[in-house]
Order: C-alpha cells, then structure tokens, then sequence
C-alpha cells in the first residue's frame, strides 16, 4: 500500500467528516437556541421538565407522550425535537464519509476494506432504522 | 505560576463539585423559571470538565457520566444519551484534523471499529432495558476500574513490534507519521490483533452501556497490546469513537432517551471547555491535572456505586 493510496481515502474521509460533523453542529446549536428561547413552541413544556428528566425513560415517555423510533420527526416543528435533527446528523455524517471511500478501496481493488465499509454502513444503518428498539 | 496553576485546579475541582449543590439549593427556593438552573449548571460543569478532560489525556465523556449521573437531578438514562453524545461531538471535531494528520488511520481503525460499533449497539440496548440501580453499580464498578487503570497502566511512545502477525499483515495494518517533536518520519506496524479485535468488541458494549467514550480503553489496548505508537494511537481511539459513539446514539435517540435540554448545554458547554483546554496546554502541568481527574473520576465513582447499592441515594 503506497503511502499516496493511503491519504487519499483520509483526506476524502476527512474533508466529509469536517463539513459533516459542522454543519450538524450548527444545526444543533441553532435549533436550540430556538428552543431555548421560545422562537420555536416546545412539545413538552420546558417549565414541566424539572418534574419529569428524573424519571426512566419509559415513564417519561408516558406522561408526555412522546412517540419513539423515527416518530419524533413527524414533532420536528417543535424545539425540543427540532434540536435532534442536528444530532441525528451528527450521527449519520460517518454513513456519507464511509460511503465516499468505497469506490476508492475498489479502484484499489482492495475488497476486504470496501467489504469492511459496506458491513460498518449496514451496522449504523441498522441502529438508525429503529428495527431493533421498536418493539423492544 | 505555579500558584496560579494551583488555584486554577482547586477552584476546578471545586466548582465541579459545587455547582450542582448550588443549583439544588436555587430549585429548593423554587420559583416558575428554576427550569433553567440546572441546563445552565451543566453548561458550566460541562465547560470545567471540558478544560480538564483536554491537558489529562481523557475523553469529556468518561467524566461526563459519572458525575452528572451522580449529581444532577436527571436519571441516568438520559445522562448516558448526552455522554454519547458529548463523546461523539468531541469525536467528529477532532477526527478531520486527526485524519489528515495521519495521527487517526483507518486502517487501523475501520476493523477494530466495525467490531466494537455492533456491540456498542447490543451495550445501549441492555444498559436501556435493566434497571437503573444495576447500571449505576456497573458503573461505579467500571468507574473505579478506570481509575486504576489510569493510575498504574503505563505507556509506550513508539512501541517495538518487531514482526506484525498475519491479520495484520493481510489487512496492511500499518503506516508512517511524521512526529512533530522529533521532526522524523516514523513507521508503525501492529501485532496481536486478534486478541485486539476482541477487546475492541467489549470496548464497544461498554460504551454503549454506559454512554461513555471508550478512550481511557481504546488507547490502551491500541498502544500497549498491538503495539501502535501512542499518538496514532491515541488519535485512531478517537476517531473509532466516531463510529461506535454513532450507532449507540441511534438507539438512545430511537428509544427516545436524548433529551435536548441535557444534551445540547453538554456538547456545547464541553465543546468550549476543550477548546480553553487545549489552550491551556502549554501552560498547565498534565500530569496535575490527570490526578485530579483520578480523583473526580475516583469520587464520582464511588457515588454512582454507592448511589447503586441505595446507601447514598
């Protein structure tokens, strides 16, 4: 493996990863601002949130009828859920970055590292779809 | 100088301590906005800790959940979605200069990963579904764990591998950094991986357990079994947190356990903490500062197992 080879999938993964993980973090950022600051409506509340971050998850669920899986994004318009966007980008960008270095390993013809990526995309992919917390 | 120094890691550790008692005593004179007190305690404790975590060698994360989950008012569900997110932050601002430094290698990296990202998946899921108590003693426990690893595990700048074993061989687990204090090009070869992939697969249930980074762990394991140099080892560790961090967040944010109240004051207050930190690099004395995080993390740990065992609740 020649030492150009090598840089050339970093620089391609790191130039994704660092507008990636920015433009996730401003959206975050921003959002909850909105929040914070009542430019966005609030699903749950923000004065009820001290009678309700010290329960477990599933009891806080309940009382505010908050949905789970991917459901939260149907809430979007709201300041609390808005502010998850921008982490649920956060958590993705390496899904892009992984991706963008495929066709690099396969121009490569280095299978093992290309087979490696698509396994890792399909493991991050399979936490994203929410299949194995939905009915658990 | 040095009693500057001093004074800035006393007033530290003590604020680390203080601040959340002094939001408890504004939320017990209770009025309609005491909402916000404890988001902005957090904020500043996650600022401080921000500033410690850089100069002594650990991720925010690892001191996150210990001492928010023992000493804020949130449950630790939630406490572990924003760890994981925190870590992750702190992960994804590094990585970029990580990469192109050479200092992160996927090669290295993208096998020990994949392992440790399914586990970490498997970890969130059942530090989600046993009971709180259980997960603040295994805490306690993996806490303490950490202490005595960081107190006695010693490290190696550039490892002797004479030979590396075939896995490695045949996955070209390798490459060359230029060391910028020596000014020289360094190669670097690794061994053991195998045993290395192994542990990687723990290191991934634990941080998706308990919605910690992983890097008082992965570096390790990096540097002192498979014998990576400690820089690229260190910077391969945060970058695989990238990736393991990310599939544990999905399944806290799709079970509905990121709460953006906790988790946004976390990152951004850690975020700018690190960036005092790395300033201050230069200035304070690192070895200092990690003992005082020993004796945070020593601290924190203890609370979260006694908070366990229901003996201080």
């Amino acid at each position: 493996m020649s030492e150009h080879n090598s840089s050339q999938e970093q620089l391609r993964y790191s130039t994704i990863l660092y507008w990636g993980s920015r433009s996730g973090l401003t959206i975050s950022v921003i959002a909850f601002l909105a929040y914070v600051f009542g430019l966005l409506p609030a699903y749950v509340p923000v004065e009820q949130l001290p009678n309700l971050w010290h329960l477990p998850v599933k009891a806080y669920l309940a009382a505010t009828h908050t949905p789970i899986g991917w459901n939260w994004l149907g809430l979007a318009g709201h300041g609390d859920f808005a502010s998850l966007i921008g982490i649920a980008w956060l958590s993705s960008c390496s899904l892009l970055c992984l991706l963008a270095i495929i066709p690099i390993y396969n121009a490569r013809r280095d299978r093992v590292f290309a087979t490696i990526c698509i396994v890792e995309i399909a493991v991050l992919l399979l936490a994203a779809s929410g299949i194995l917390t939905a009915h658990h | 100088m040095k009693r500057n120094f001093f004074l800035l890691l006393f007033s530290t550790a003590l604020l680390l301590l203080v601040l959340p008692a002094e939001a408890a005593e504004a939320i017990a004179n209770t009025d309609a906005t005491a909402w916000w007190v404890w988001p902005v305690a957090l904020f500043f404790t996650c600022f401080l800790m921000g500033i410690v975590a850089v100069p002594s060698g650990v991720g925010g994360g690892v001191l996150f959940v210990p001492i928010v989950g023992g000493f804020f008012p949130f449950h630790l569900d939630f406490v572990r979605g924003a760890g994981l997110l925190v870590a992750l932050a702190s992960a994804l601002s590094a990585g970029p200069l990580l990469l192109r430094g050479g200092l992160a290698n996927l090669r290295l990296a993208l096998p020990l990963a994949l392992l440790a990202s399914a586990s970490s998946i498997a970890g969130a899921m059942m530090g989600l579904a046993i009971p709180a108590n259980i997960v603040q003693i295994a805490l306690g426990l993996t806490i303490l764990g950490i202490v005595i690893l960081m107190a006695t595990a010693k490290k190696s700048e550039f490892p002797d591998v004479q030979k590396p074993d075939s896995l490695s061989a045949a996955l070209a687990m390798s490459g060359v950094y230029h060391d910028a204090a020596s000014g020289r090009d360094v190669n670097w070869q690794v061994h053991r991986t195998k045993t290395g992939l192994l542990l990687f697969t723990g290191i991934g249930f634990l941080a998706g357990m308990f919605g910690m980074g992983a890097g008082w762990a992965n570096v390790p394991v990096l540097n002192l079994l498979m014998g990576a140099p400690i820089k690229v080892s260190a910077g391969t560790s945060s970058f695989i947190l990238t990736l393991v961090d990310s599939s544990a967040a999905w399944v806290y944010l799709n079970q509905g356990a990121v709460l953006a109240m906790i988790a946004l004051p976390s990152v951004i207050g850690m975020m700018l903490g690190a960036m005092i930190g790395a300033r201050l690099l230069h200035v304070l004395k690192a070895s200092a500062v990690r003992r005082l995080v020993i004796g945070l993390l020593l601290f924190a740990g203890l609370r979260a197992l006694l908070k366990g065992l229901g003996i201080w609740v």
